[in-house]
Order: structure tokens, then C-alpha cells, then sequence
């Protein structure tokens, strides 16, 4: 099923551990903060993804389920 | 700030106005005998949820300047809490953060009793068990007072089945927005909180809960009594029914008027000769030139030809003698200092975007600064939990595109303002001024 990513940009402190891992969907904004690509991620991308979640230290990322 | 109420529109003829008092009665006391009088008995319906289907006919969008249909906004609460089981709530937001915006004081000095009636007729179309109306405190009249007579008359009748806490919004722009809101009514800052999940599936205790423009309550309360056919008798198709706006023209004092949704924008403006130019919506809102300002009317679709919306009805002309950049430099800066600083791309462009504008504003600004003034908005827009970064950037754009050519002056080392008086109306940036706050 189709996700794209989401930060809560309140938890977010741009760690950037997100862009770490996943540099084909978040680049880093001349702050340090992620821009996501707004795009459903294709599949070969989900793991990487996950990774980027968890890997988040405020859990300020998300896989948001699209309909 | 209550502002003077332009009484040239009462009209028996468009059957205006509907919400404020009608200019014969200007000074009469707006007490319960008066509404009683004049409105009628609180319509209570004789099931809860029965008013929605008279609400969407009607076609009211919500006043406080999200235009959302109402319909849509009760349903979704209804729905919401039969999905959870829980008893949802409902807040009549009276805030008005907007410094430009005076027609929600205006309205609960005027009509504190229809605006009542609406929250408590939007409780019993969702089924709520808690009503709450915040509102701001205001420097020249004691709104909270009023209230609490208000709502004390009607406790000694009998008319309220759910009694009305009062709470006081702290002087903050991000105050009235929802969920900054509901923030300060749990207790902890007036911040906004990142959504989903929106307010009406978690909201106040973390039940379903419905915030509403204490204008748009006040239009239910008509629409229960007179029905949809009557509500959408003036305004457009498309966008039915009137509005509260509030205008400043030459002298900066503001001026409350109900209008119908559609009319033209002159009406509201006064004259617009070359050079002139409008601020529609707020400080959130979109500068459209004079001549463009002709052409279009109080609608969102003739606004969006501008790029504008009507917002919370704010209509301001710029006078000749002022500069656009100067006072958009002034508002930016107060914009930025309200940030709630909680998201990086927010606390990070706006003060940024405001140094870059006083710099424009002065005169022979450096190399660039433009450029990254654009680059700044075009990073903050969308990417925090609220839209303070999308509005002010918004603002700020629709300000670099209608004062072009000052801008171009500006460059040059000229101005075209021959009066340094600062126009617009901008707080002290301090809850403890409240002196200041208009």
C-alpha cells in the first residue's frame, strides 16, 4: 500500500538523521531542517524509509498511509 | 477595540443589518429584552443534529476566516464522536488576534446574545456537553463584562441548557488559532500543536471538538430562527448570505460594517486613484493594487483572481502618503516576533525575511536581499504545524509584487511616502501591554 513521509515539524530539531538515510526522499534546508519529498514513495524505497523512522530521535517522522 | 459601526447600511431594502443592532437603535441598551425583542426566543430543534441539513442549505462558511462550510464541520464532529463514544465540545472562539480586525469585539459588545444563541444551538446539532466562549480582552470596553451580564440574564430565564464558561485568550497573535487555542484551555501555553489528528476527531480533552467564529454562530443563530431561503437571500450563489467586515481608510480608525458576500470592493475601499493600493484579509492576507481593487468584489472567486480571500473581512486602503514597504516591513516584523518558534523553517525565515524587509523599506537595499527573501518564504511556506509561515509569506509576496515600483524607488535611495506616521495597527509585542492592543 501506497506511504509518503511526514514530520511533526514541532519535534523535529534537524538531526538529520532522516536525510542520512534517506537521501533519494529528504534533503536538508540551508537550516538543517528535512524537505520531503511530498511524492508516495515507491516501493524499493519502504525500507529505507522505516530505517529513517526509526532512526529519528524525536520520532518526529512518519509513514503516512495513503487512501 | 470596538470600531465605530458604519450605519449608512441599513438598508430596508437588502434587509441589512442582520447581526448588528440596526442604526435606530444605536443608543439603546443591547440587553435580553432587546434581542428578545428583536429575535425571538432561542429555536432550540427537537432532535440534536436536525439543524445541519437547515445549515448546508443555507451554505454558511465559517466567518473567522477558513470559509470552511459548517455543515461539514458539525458532521464531522457528530460523526467523530459516535465513531469514539465521547461527548464532544464545542468553543465559540471570539480571539480576533488579527491587530486589524475589530468586528468579533464589535460584535460581542453589540450582540452577545446571538452570538450565545449560536453556541448554544451548535452544541445541540453535535450533541455537546460543554460550551466555552473565549475572547480577548479589550482596552476600551470591558467585552468580558458584558458577557458575564449576558450570560447571567439568561441563566435567570432559563435559555441556556448548557451553562457558558468564559476564558480569556492571552494577547498573542497565534492565540485564536484552534489549536493554540485548545492549548490554552488545557492549561499549557497558546502554542499550536502539529495536526493530524484534527481537532474535531481529538480536541479538548481529547474529545471531538468544535471551534467556531463567534460571526458564524451568530449567523446560525438567524438561520435557526429565519431559515436557508432567508440567509442565502443577499450575498452570492456560490458564496451566500452577509459578513462583518472591518475597513480603515485615510484616518486609520476602523470601521465594522455587515455587507453582503459580492459587493464591490469600492464600496468598501473609497476612492482608489492611481498608486493606491488595498489590503485584503489581514495581515495574513494579499496587497492588490487600486486598480486592480476596482474590479473585484467581496467573494473568494473574485478575490482569487488577485491572488486574495476574504479572510476575516479586513479591508484596509493604504493612504497616498504612506509607503506599502515601510508599513508591510513593520507588520513582518510583529509577524515574526509572534511565532510560536516551536518549527525550524519557521523561526529560522521569518525574522530573516523581516530584517531583509526593513533593509528594502530604508532605502538601497544590498544585492540579493530580494532574492533571498523569496528563497526564505519559499522554505518557510507549508513546512510548519500551523500557517503563520504560509500567511506571512503570502502577505509578504503579494507586498514585493503590488509595490514593484516603490521597490524600484527604493533602489534608487527614494520613497514615495511624505508621512512617517505608522498606519497600520500593530501591538506592543508583550502580553503584558495589553494597553496597546487595538
Amino acid at each position: 500500500m501506497a506511504e509518503k513521509l511526514l514530520v511533526n515539524p514541532i519535534d523535529c530539531k534537524g538531526h538529520a538523521a532522516c536525510a542520512e538515510l534517506l537521501p533519494e526522499a529528504i534533503t536538508l534546508d540551508e537550516w538543517g531542517y528535512p524537505i520531503l519529498d511530498p511524492r508516495p514513495l515507491p516501493p524499493s524505497l519502504e525500507r529505507h524509509a522505516r530505517a529513517a523512522v526509526s532512526a529519528c530521535p524525536t520520532l518526529a517522522l512518519r509513514l503516512q498511509r495513503l487512501p | 477595540m470596538t470600531a465605530a459601526t458604519d450605519s449608512t447600511q441599513s438598508d430596508a431594502i437588502t434587509g441589512l443589518p442582520r447581526l448588528l443592532p440596526p442604526p435606530e437603535e444605536k443608543d439603546r441598551k443591547q440587553d435580553l429584552d432587546a434581542h428578545l425583542e428583536r429575535h425571538g426566543m432561542l429555536p432550540y430543534r427537537e432532535r440534536d443534529g436536525v439543524l445541519i441539513a437547515d445549515i448546508e442549505t443555507a451554505g454558511l462558511t465559517g466567518r473567522g476566516g477558513g470559509a470552511f462550510p459548517l455543515h461539514r464541520k458539525l458532521q464531522a464532529v457528530r460523526d467523530a464522536a459516535d465513531k469514539r463514544r465521547r461527548t464532544p465540545k464545542v468553543v465559540a472562539n471570539g480571539a480576533e488576534s488579527e491587530p486589524a480586525s475589530g468586528k468579533d469585539a464589535t460584535l460581542l459588545w453589540l450582540s452577545p446574545h446571538l452570538v450565545l444563541d449560536g453556541l448554544q444551538l451548535a452544541a445541540q446539532a453535535v450533541a455537546a456537553d460543554a460550551v466555552i466562549l473565549y475572547t480577548h480582552a479589550n482596552r476600551k470596553h470591558d467585552v468580558g463584562e458584558r458577557l458575564r451580564e449576558a450570560i447571567n440574564q439568561r441563566r435567570l430565564r432559563s435559555i441556556d441548557r448548557i451553562p457558558v464558561e468564559l476564558a480569556e485568550a492571552p494577547a498573542r497573535f497565534l492565540a485564536g488559532q484552534e489549536t493554540a487555542l485548545l492549548n490554552h484551555l488545557a492549561g499549557r501555553a497558546a502554542v499550536p500543536t502539529f495536526m493530524p489528528p484534527r481537532i474535531t476527531e481529538r480536541g479538548l480533552n481529547d474529545v471531538p471538538t468544535l471551534v467556531q467564529n463567534v460571526e458564524t454562530l451568530a449567523h446560525l443563530a438567524l438561520i435557526a430562527r429565519k431559515g436557508p431561503r432567508w440567509f442565502r437571500s443577499v450575498g452570492t450563489d456560490e458564496e451566500p448570505g452577509s459578513m462583518l467586515t472591518t475597513m480603515r481608510r485615510q484616518d486609520g480608525q476602523p470601521k465594522v460594517a455587515e455587507v453582503p458576500l459580492g459587493i464591490p470592493l469600492k464600496a468598501l475601499t473609497g476612492d482608489l486613484p492611481a498608486g493606491s493600493a488595498v489590503l485584503i484579509g489581514g495581515y495574513h492576507g494579499t496587497w492588490v493594487s487600486g486598480s486592480d481593487a476596482q474590479r473585484l468584489t467581496m467573494a473568494n472567486s473574485s478575490l482569487k483572481e488577485a491572488q486574495a480571500r476574504v479572510g476575516a473581512g479586513v479591508v484596509i486602503t493604504l493612504p497616498s502618503d504612506r509607503c506599502g514597504l515601510v508599513e508591510t516591513a513593520r507588520v513582518v516584523r510583529y509577524l515574526a516576533l509572534e511565532s510560536a518558534g516551536q518549527c525550524g523553517p519557521c523561526f529560522n525565515a521569518l525574522p530573516r525575511i523581516a530584517a531583509s524587509l526593513a533593509e528594502v523599506a530604508g532605502g538601497r537595499f544590498r544585492k540579493g536581499t530580494l532574492d533571498n527573501i523569496e528563497r526564505w518564504s519559499g522554505l518557510a511556506a507549508g513546512r510548519g504545524a500551523c500557517h503563520h509561515p504560509d500567511g506571512t509569506t503570502r502577505f509578504v509576496s503579494s507586498a514585493l509584487r503590488t509595490f514593484a515600483s516603490e521597490i524600484e524607488r527604493h533602489r534608487g535611495g527614494r520613497c514615495s511616502a511624505t508621512s512617517h506616521e505608522p498606519f497600520l495597527p500593530i501591538p506592543k509585542a508583550t502580553a503584558l501591554d495589553e494597553q496597546d492592543w487595538i
